[in-house]
């Protein structure tokens, strides 16, 4: 049974790539990689269950975070084309 | 009692699989950001959610066998559904949001109204 | 100080689930960094109304059932949407009102919007959210409005 929903994670997971390497926009490739992360949430969550081990939710755990981050991270990247700085400074001509 | 867990443990997990599998194909059906962004929600809410709850029946399941950590994956699952149930709508907004900044124009159906 | 003991609780209850070892060398570790969290927590001031919103947490639990009801519909509404060969979507930007008074109230209810597939807020403007909506299905102003009736109803108890 495990096995079944492996592969039907994994089938989605493909289907997700797909469109992260076909999005036109940036936004597209983000919210696709966000769904990404959030099969791979649950696509280690159901090995820890095929493997027998629990302990694979941990890790699942943390990935959750990990990847609910990484997302705003990108997204603030490209809003503001930076990370921290909230008051740009005047760009010097070129 | 184990069968009737064992059904419903695979009704939920071929339920969730199933609106995962939708879900990835409304991202790569429908035309534009945010309408993706719907069919995104769809796999984040629904489709997690009824694949950990086929999980959570497996691990109810292994309370039975007497299983010595049974309990600690049954709060691991929820709380996992729980950060999923949190940080997913954050995204999402986040997403739309950054897009509208980002001059991406909606899409809208050539009539109008549907 | 009934804040701080609160908050306490919860945490060392969380500890408790998250461990599975109960001896009492690792349960007085548990008692012991739990001790620490509420120690930093109330030197840096986040120990008041908005950082331990104890009642308004356990009224949210009691509205998610009905949250998650609301989204298994929406989410049918939109799959039979998505599997259509005809794809009959029309998608639009709306402004709604909602009754709530405080930022937490707001937050609640901009999420249950996205939370439930069909509707994304796209953005707050004091009261009015801004929505986007995959189809005019999902504007049903019933379902809407009694939303922002029980996310109020969370908020002021």
């Amino acid at each position: 049974m495990f096995v079944v929903a492996t592969l039907g994670i994994l089938a989605s997971m493909t289907l997700a790539l797909v469109r992260a390497l076909l999005g036109p926009t940036v936004y597209d490739r983000v919210m696709a990689v966000n769904t990404f992360g959030t099969k791979t949430v649950l696509l280690i969550a159901v090995v820890g269950f095929l493997a027998g081990r629990p302990e694979f939710l941990d890790l699942a755990l943390v990935y959750a975070l990990i990847n609910f981050i990484g997302t705003i991270a990108v997204l603030k990247f490209f809003e503001f084309g930076d990370l921290g700085l909230t008051v740009r400074l005047e760009r010097e001509p070129d | 009692m184990e069968m009737v867990l064992e059904v419903l443990s695979w009704i939920s997990i071929c339920g969730g699989l199933f609106f995962m599998l939708v879900g990835t194909i409304g991202i790569l059906r429908l035309p534009d950001v945010y309408t993706r962004l719907h069919a995104a929600g769809m796999t984040d809410t629904m489709g997690a959610g009824f694949l950990i709850l086929g999980l959570c029946f497996q691990a109810i399941s292994g309370m039975m066998h007497d299983h010595p950590s049974w309990w600690t994956v049954l709060v691991r699952l929820v709380l996992i559904y729980a950060f999923l149930l949190f940080t997913s709508p954050i995204a999402t907004h986040a997403l739309a949001r950054a897009g509208l900044a980002g001059g991406v124009e909606p899409w809208t159906n050539e009539r109008g109204e549907g | 100080m009934l804040r701080a003991i609160g908050l306490g609780l919860a945490l060392f209850v969380f500890w408790l689930a998250l461990s599975g070892h109960y001896t009492p060398l690792l349960l007085s570790f548990g008692v012991l960094s739990t001790a620490l969290v509420v120690f930093i927590s109330v030197r840096m001031g986040v120990v008041d109304g908005d950082g331990v919103p104890l009642p308004i947490a356990v009224r949210t639990v009691l509205y998610l059932p009905w949250l998650m009801k609301e989204v298994f519909v929406a989410n049918v509404v939109v799959a039979k949407l998505v599997l259509d060969p005809k794809l009959p979507i029309s998608p639009r930007m709306v402004v709604f009102r909602g009754s709530q008074d405080t930022d937490l109230g707001r937050a609640l209810y901009a999420n249950s919007i996205t939370l439930t597939p069909g509707t994304i807020t796209t953005g707050v403007r004091g009261q009015e959210f801004e929505i986007h909506a995959l189809s005019a299905a999902d504007l049903e102003t019933d379902e809407q409005s009694q939303m922002d009736r029980r996310c109020s109803r969370v908020e002021r108890g």
